[in-house]
């Protein structure tokens, strides 16, 4: 099992220090440690220093090392910034996430419209560290704070209707400039089954490596499903359906052969143009094998149970 | 103007060999000093492959332009550049193989047999070996008339490198279609000037 789930109390964004006034006093607390002590780490910093501070690490013995925090805001998938690998980070400060509401609709009894801040409010943020594997091969090690999925739907009293959650992301070229070309068909939507959305795994993500989510990554707010392909981890999301029938799902809709609803990360079911048997961990140096894919991308002890008596090679 | 012999072996091809490396002295630069971005093999992978079929374009563009723009002397450059299309094609198909698949034969071969992109960028690849090998005067003169069927190959495995580009992209066709496009542009010209030879 590779999870670490670290707990905060709750903090409002209104109450975060702005990055720049946290930049400058790390600055300078590092100048000052550095020349008292001769030595700077971010360890050694006063907890105020990040916006998350005092996440509590429950410690899931994890062997992952942390990919570094420039290539996960450096190598991203996020054709809504463009469809290259740096486009997303080159693109990012086109991208302003304020002011960001979020819809609840469909087959619940609490639905409505909410500004982020009262969104997030009442769920206490953690630390989770989960591996993201790619469709494309690659795999990262990425620490989300955010709050759990199946907590949040709970919230909005999901009907006997609701069997799946229809989740998009913002459509609007003048902030996503990327969806002016019809690439893929905009908006992006995901969906998951209403028991897999109810998994202790799934997160809503608000930030990484203890800050606030970076553009790139999909601010303000998106999907973390640490045991599926990368692509149904939907960014930047402004709306959540509740529905009765299976949503259509944006890589789906474009190539069904290819990306299936479920998409589990499944090292025996290749894709039909490449293997996924092993994946290259982002961050490794390229004399570096590949590493074996793991079934469910290693989380099959929490998740296999969803797909008990189901055949995976058809339901890929 | 018309460059004399020795100028086309003593600069103009010199210099040109130079420029052609390169591409491939960046990559080197970059993987020594880890500026290939997050995912290096990845990079390294897709500027070989890239330059494989930009040097095959540009070996493909020298009759169009000799004709049309009557440079005549062109065609002393042709070879070097079709060799690096091979060049090019042998790093590309070796970092594949050694950085992508590490010498794992079973993996290969699976990949090659069930991978249509594989399938068809390995042929290309295969193809272009009895080209490279036959570049040389002495073969020219061996193989007489045959020895320019043998290089019309060169249509067949242009195809085949831009359908190995398109069928490995997920969403976004802007660059291979790019690519096609030239491409069909350097045959049609071909084509039309075959035509207009037979009638």
């Amino acid at each position: 099992m590779t999870i670490i789930i670290k707990k905060s109390t709750d903090i409002l964004p209104s109450e975060i220090t702005p990055k720049s006034i946290y930049q400058e006093r790390r600055r300078f607390m590092k100048q000052a440690f550095a020349s008292s002590l001769l030595i700077a780490t971010d360890a050694m910093l006063p907890a105020w220093a990040k916006r998350w501070p005092d996440l509590e690490a429950i410690n899931h013995n994890i062997d992952d090392k942390l990919t570094s925090l420039e290539d996960i805001t450096h190598y991203n998938n996020f054709y809504e910034l463009g469809t290259g690998k740096k486009d997303p980070a080159a693109n990012a400060q086109k991208f302003d996430p304020n002011p960001w509401t979020i819809s609840i609709e469909g087959e619940c009894n609490k639905q409505g419209v909410f500004n982020l801040e009262d969104f997030i409010k009442p769920y206490t943020l953690q630390e989770y560290i989960y591996r993201l594997r790619c469709v494309e091969g690659w795999s990262m090690v990425i620490p989300w704070v955010g709050f759990s999925l199946a907590d949040m739907l709970k919230k909005f009293e999901p009907t006997s209707k609701a069997k799946y959650v229809e989740f998009t992301t913002l459509l609007d070229k003048s902030r996503l400039p990327g969806q002016s070309r019809r690439v893929l068909n905009w908006p992006y939507v995901e969906g998951l089954r209403i028991d897999e959305a109810m998994n202790p795994l799934p997160i809503m993500a608000v930030g990484l490596y203890g800050d606030i989510l970076p553009n790139q990554n999909g601010a303000p707010i998106r999907l973390v499903v640490p045991w599926k392909y990368g692509f149904k981890s939907i960014k930047s999301i402004v709306k959540i359906r509740f529905t009765e029938t299976q949503p259509k799902t944006t890589w789906n809709i474009l190539a069904p052969r290819e990306y299936g609803f479920y998409s589990n990360v499944n090292p025996d079911v290749d894709h039909p143009r490449w293997s996924q048997s092993s994946e290259r961990p982002i961050g490794e140096p390229f004399w570096k094998p590949k590493r074996k894919t793991e079934m469910f991308n290693g989380y099959g002890e929490q998740v296999a149970n969803l797909y008990s008596g189901m055949d995976l090679t058809k339901h890929f | 103007m018309t460059p004399s012999n020795t100028i086309i072996s003593y600069v103009v091809k010199p210099v040109l060999f130079l420029l052609c490396l390169i591409p491939l002295l960046c990559l080197v630069w970059g993987a020594l000093n880890e500026t290939l971005g997050a995912n290096p093999v990845e990079t390294m992978t897709r500027e070989t492959g890239e330059w494989t079929l930009r040097f095959l374009l540009i070996t493909l563009l020298i009759t169009p332009a000799r004709q049309l723009f009557n440079i005549p002397w062109l065609i002393k450059i042709r070879r070097m550049l079709g060799l690096f299309v091979f060049f090019n094609a042998v790093i590309h198909f070796l970092t594949y193989v050694w950085f992508d698949q590490f010498f794992d034969i079973n993996e290969i071969i699976k990949d090659i047999i069930k991978r249509p992109f594989i399938t068809v960028g390995f042929t290309a690849f295969i193809l272009l070996i009895p080209l490279a090998l036959t570049s040389n005067k002495a073969m020219m003169r061996r193989l007489k008339k045959n020895w320019q069927k043998l290089h019309q190959l060169i249509y067949l495995i242009a195809v085949l490198a831009v359908l190995h580009f398109i069928w490995l992209v997920k969403a976004d066709y802007e660059q291979p279609i790019i690519y096609s496009v030239i491409l069909l542009m350097l045959l049609s010209y071909r084509a039309y000037h075959q035509r207009k030879k037979a009638s």
